[in-house]
C-alpha cells in the first residue's frame, strides 16, 4: 500500500522539521519528506490542505484490560480507540490477570493485537513474580519475548531488599524500571488527596508524603544500583522537584504525568464525582501548576493517558467503593493541545511529549516523521471543533470527567505501519 | 452536569433532600429551627401525632447499624403519621453481589415517599438522591466521615434554646474530628448560622489536614481550648480508635482531652455542655459533668424528634401545612 499525504503541514520534533510538506509512505515506512520519488504512484491520497501532520502518539500508560477484564475492554475495542485518537503505540502495564511475569502471557497479548492490527501494542513486564513484591520475575525471558521493560505497576514492592535486588537484576540486563511511586502504609484505604478537600468531603487522605517517600526511596536506590529508571503518572509537586534534583545530579532517570492530572485537581471531585476517582488521586492546584512547570523543565519528559476503562457498575456508588480511572485514550491529545493554547507548552514541546519522547523512553524507533521511518502519522485537523459526549466514545469504557468539555482541533487520519487504521467520517 | 448543581435545593429553592449542611442559607436553617419548634409541643400532648404526612411511606435504609439515630427517626415519622418501614441490610448483604443501585430499585417498586439513609462511606447519601427517582426525596442520617445534617441541626436547636442568639457565642468540638461526621456537620451549621468562633480540640492524629478552611481554630490543649467558650461539643471516641497509632490508651486520652469538672471550669460559667451519644464515661467525659448541671445530652435527644419532623415535613413538600397546623 502506497499512500501520499499531501499538503499538510508536517511537524517532527524529533527532527525540528516544520514546514508545508507531501508525505510519501510505501512498504510500512516513510519513503520521503517533500517531493515524492520519481515514479511514486499512490493508492491512496489523503489530502492534508489546512491540516497538521505530525507522528502517531506513544502512549506509555493504556490498560487494555486483556486478559483477565474483558467485560470491561479488549485489546480490540481499546487498540480500536486508540486508532481514532492519532495513538498509534499503547504501552500496557503488566497488572493483568494472570499478571505478565511470564513469556506466555506476553505473546498472547502481542498475538491479539496483532490480529486486531489498529495499533501497536507493546507491554512491560512484571518486575517480581505474580507483583508479590517477594521473588524476581524471568526478566530475561520476558525481554526475549518484547518487553519493553519491568514495573511492579500500582502493586508495591514494600522490601527495599527486593526492591535493591529488582533494580539491579533488571540493570544487568538492560532493563528499564518503571515506578509507581506510593507508599502503601500512607495510602492506606485513602481515596482522594489529603487536604482541605477530603477532609470536608469526610473522604480518607492519600497524602502528598506517599508519593514522595516513595520517590525518595527509590531515587536512593537508583543511585545506589544504577538502573535506568522512569517513575510513572506523578502526581505532586514536590516528588517533580525531587526528580528534578536526580536529574541535575546525573541519575539515569525519566517521569511522565497523565494528561488529567495537567487540568483536573481535588476541586473536580465535586459531589463524589465518581468519574474523577483515580490513582494517583487528583491533586491540589499547586500540584497541577508544578507539574504543569515540570513540563516546561522537561523534568517531565511525557505524557500519558493511564487509560482505565471501565465498565458501567464499576463506577456506580459511593466514591470510595467505585473503580479508580478514567477512561482516557481519546482526551490524551486533546487535553495534550489545550496546554498549547493555556501557553503551558509550545506546539513542538506538546507533540514531542507524545510521541518522540516516550518512544525515548521505551527505546523504540519511533515517534518521527523522516525517511526510512516506521509510518505511523496522525493527520490533525487543527480548527474542527468539537464536544466530548460519553455516548459517542470509541472505547468500551465512556467513565470519563471530561464529558462536556469543548475541544479545538481532532484526528481526522491515522496511519500505523503504512496502513489507514482510522479516517473520520 | 447535575454534579454542579446543589441537588438538595428544587429549582424554586427549596429543600427537596438533606443531605449535608454544606451549601444551604442561613435561611433555611433557621426555617428548620422554627419548624421543628412548632412540634416540640406535639410531643407533650396526650395524643403526641399530627396528621401531616398522613398517607406516606419512609423507609429508613440502615446499611450500619444505629438504634438511636434510626428510632428517633421512626418516632419523627410516626407523630407525623407516615408509615414507616425499616430496613437494616447489613454489609454482607451487599457484598454478596446485590449493588447499592440493586437494592435501591428494589425499594423503589415499593413506592415509598423518602429515604432515610446511614451508610459507612462518605457520599453515600449523595449517590442515592443522583441516582433515586424524582418523587424521592432523601434524608442522610449519617454517610462515612461525611455528614450527619439532622444530627447538627438539633444541635443547633438545643444551643440556640439556651442562648438568645447564635452571634456572640463561642463553640469548641472537642475529640476525634478527623472520623467525625457530626463535627463536620456542626462545622457548617456553626459558621452559617454566624457565631463567634468555633474551635476544634484534639491531638494533631485525631484533627484532619487542613481543617482551618471550614473556618475552624484548631487547638491541642484542652485547657487552651476551652477558655471561655459558651458551648462544649463531646464527641464520642470509637472503641477501635482507643488504641494503636492513633492514641496509646484511654486512659491517656481521658487524662489529656477528657472533660471533668476541672477542665469545664476553663469554660464560661454559663458553658453547656453537649454530647452525640453515646457516651464514653471515663474516656471523654467524666459521670459528674455528663449528668451534672450544665449537661443538655438529655434534652439533645428530645430535640432530635422535633427536629427530625421538621426536615421530614419540609423535604416532603409539607412545609406550609407544618406551619399552618400550630
Amino acid at each position: 500500500m502506497r499512500i501520499l499525504i499531501k499538503g499538510g503541514r508536517v511537524i517532527d520534533p524529533k527532527t525540528q522539521f516544520d514546514a508545508v510538506a507531501d508525505v510519501a509512505i510505501a512498504n510500512g515506512k516513510i519513503i520521503s519528506l517533500g517531493k515524492a520519488p520519481a515514479g511514486f504512484e499512490a493508492d491512496k491520497v489523503i489530502e492534508a490542505n489546512d491540516h497538521w501532520v505530525f507522528p502517531g502518539i506513544v502512549d506509555l500508560c493504556a490498560r487494555l484490560r486483556e486478559p483477565g477484564f474483558e467485560y470491561k475492554a479488549t485489546i480490540a475495542s481499546e487498540t480500536a480507540a486508540a486508532a481514532s485518537a492519532g495513538i498509534t503505540t499503547l504501552c500496557s502495564p503488566p497488572d493483568t490477570v494472570p499478571v505478565i511475569d511470564n513469556a506466555t502471557v506476553l505473546e498472547m497479548i502481542y498475538h491479539r493485537a496483532e490480529r486486531a492490527n489498529n495499533a501497536r501494542v507493546v507491554s512491560i513486564g512484571a518486575l517480581t513474580a505474580k507483583l508479590e513484591g517477594k521473588n524476581l520475575s524471568e526478566m530475561l525471558a520476558l525481554k526475549n519475548a518484547g518487553a519493553v521493560g519491568v514495573s511492579n505497576a500500582f502493586k508495591p514492592v514494600k522490601s527495599s531488599l527486593v526492591m535493591r535486588r529488582a533494580m539491579e537484576y533488571a540493570s544487568s540486563h538492560d532493563l528499564t524500571v518503571f515506578l509507581y511511586a506510593e507508599d502503601p502504609w500512607l495510602r492506606a484505604g485513602g481515596c482522594a488527596h489529603e487536604g482541605a478537600i477530603s477532609t470536608r468531603m469526610g473522604l480518607t487522605g492519600i497524602p502528598e508524603i506517599a508519593e514522595t517517600i516513595a520517590v525518595a526511596r527509590d531515587l536512593a536506590l537508583i543511585e545506589r544500583t544504577g538502573v535506568r529508571a522512569h517513575f510513572c503518572r506523578l502526581s505532586t509537586a514536590k516528588a517533580e522537584r525531587l526528580i528534578a534534583r536526580a536529574q541535575h545530579d546525573g541519575l539515569p532517570v525519566t517521569a511522565d504525568v497523565s494528561a488529567h492530572q495537567l487540568h483536573l485537581s481535588d476541586m473536580d471531585i465535586g459531589d463524589f464525582n465518581a468519574d474523577c476517582n483515580v490513582r494517583p488521586p487528583l491533586r491540589a492546584l499547586r500540584d497541577r501548576d508544578g507539574l504543569r512547570r515540570g513540563l516546561r523543565e522537561k523534568t517531565i519528559s511525557a505524557i500519558c493517558s493511564d487509560h482505565q476503562p471501565h465498565d458501567i457498575d464499576a463506577k456506580i456508588g459511593p466514591f470510595n467503593n467505585t473503580e479508580p480511572g478514567i477512561s482516557a485514550l481519546e482526551t490524551l491529545l486533546p487535553l495534550t493541545m489545550r496546554l498549547v493554547r493555556d501557553n503551558v507548552l509550545s506546539l513542538n514541546e506538546a507533540i514531542a511529549k507524545l510521541t518522540i519522547e516516550p518512544a525515548k523512553i521505551l527505546g523504540l524507533p519511533l515517534g518521527t516523521i523522516e525517511a526510512g521511518a516506521i509510518a505511523d502519522v496522525c493527520v490533525y485537523d487543527p480548527e474542527k471543533y468539537w464536544v466530548l459526549s460519553k455516548e459517542a466514545m470509541v472505547s468500551a469504557g465512556n467513565n470519563t470527567p471530561f464529558s462536556g468539555w469543548e475541544f479545538e482541533g481532532k484526528v481526522v487520519h491515522t496511519l500505523y505501519a503504512g496502513q489507514s487504521v482510522y479516517s473520520a467520517k | 452536569m447535575s454534579y454542579r448543581q446543589n441537588i438538595q435545593l428544587t429549582p424554586d429553592k427549596k429543600l427537596k433532600h438533606f443531605l449535608t449542611i454544606e451549601g444551604l442559607s442561613r435561611a433555611i436553617l433557621t426555617d428548620i429551627l422554627d419548624t421543628a419548634e412548632t412540634f416540640v409541643s406535639v410531643g407533650e400532648q396526650a395524643v403526641k401525632k399530627v396528621p401531616i404526612l398522613r398517607g406516606k411511606t419512609i423507609v429508613n435504609l440502615f446499611f450500619e447499624n444505629s438504634t438511636r439515630t434510626r428510632t428517633t427517626f421512626e418516632l419523627a415519622a410516626k407523630r407525623l403519621s407516615a408509615d414507616v418501614l425499616n430496613i437494616n441490610i447489613s454489609v454482607s448483604a451487599t457484598s454478596k453481589g446485590e449493588s447499592l443501585l440493586d437494592t435501591l430499585r428494589n425499594l423503589e417498586a415499593m413506592q415509598s415517599d423518602m429515604f432515610v439513609v446511614r451508610h459507612s462511606e462518605s457520599g453515600a447519601a449523595h449517590f442515592i438522591a443522583q441516582n433515586a427517582p424524582d418523587h424521592i426525596s432523601v434524608i442522610n442520617a449519617g454517610d462515612g466521615c461525611h455528614a450527619h445534617p439532622t444530627q447538627a441541626m438539633l444541635d443547633m436547636f438545643t444551643i440556640r434554646r439556651h442562648f438568645p442568639s447564635f452571634n456572640q457565642l463561642k463553640v469548641a468540638i472537642v475529640g476525634d474530628i478527623l472520623h467525625s461526621r457530626v463535627a463536620r456537620s456542626q462545622i457548617h451549621a456553626l459558621t452559617t448560622l454566624g457565631v463567634e468562633e468555633v474551635r476544634v480540640i484534639g491531638p494533631k492524629t485525631l484533627i484532619p489536614t487542613d481543617v482551618e478552611p471550614m473556618g475552624v481554630h484548631v487547638y491541642h490543649d484542652l485547657r487552651q481550648g476551652l477558655d471561655d467558650v459558651d458551648v462544649v461539643i463531646m464527641l464520642r471516641l470509637q472503641n477501635e480508635r482507643m488504641q494503636g497509632a492513633l492514641l496509646p490508651s484511654p486512659q491517656e486520652y481521658f487524662q489529656s482531652y477528657g472533660l471533668t469538672e476541672n477542665t469545664l471550669a476553663y469554660a464560661r460559667p454559663t458553658a453547656i455542655v453537649m454530647h452525640p451519644g453515646p457516651i464514653n464515661r471515663g474516656v471523654e467525659i467524666s459521670s459528674k459533668v455528663a449528668d451534672g448541671p450544665r449537661s443538655v445530652i438529655l434534652e439533645q435527644v428530645t430535640n432530635g424528634i422535633a427536629v427530625r419532623m421538621a426536615v421530614m415535613s419540609m423535604v416532603l413538600g409539607s412545609y406550609a401545612a407544618a406551619r399552618g397546623e400550630k
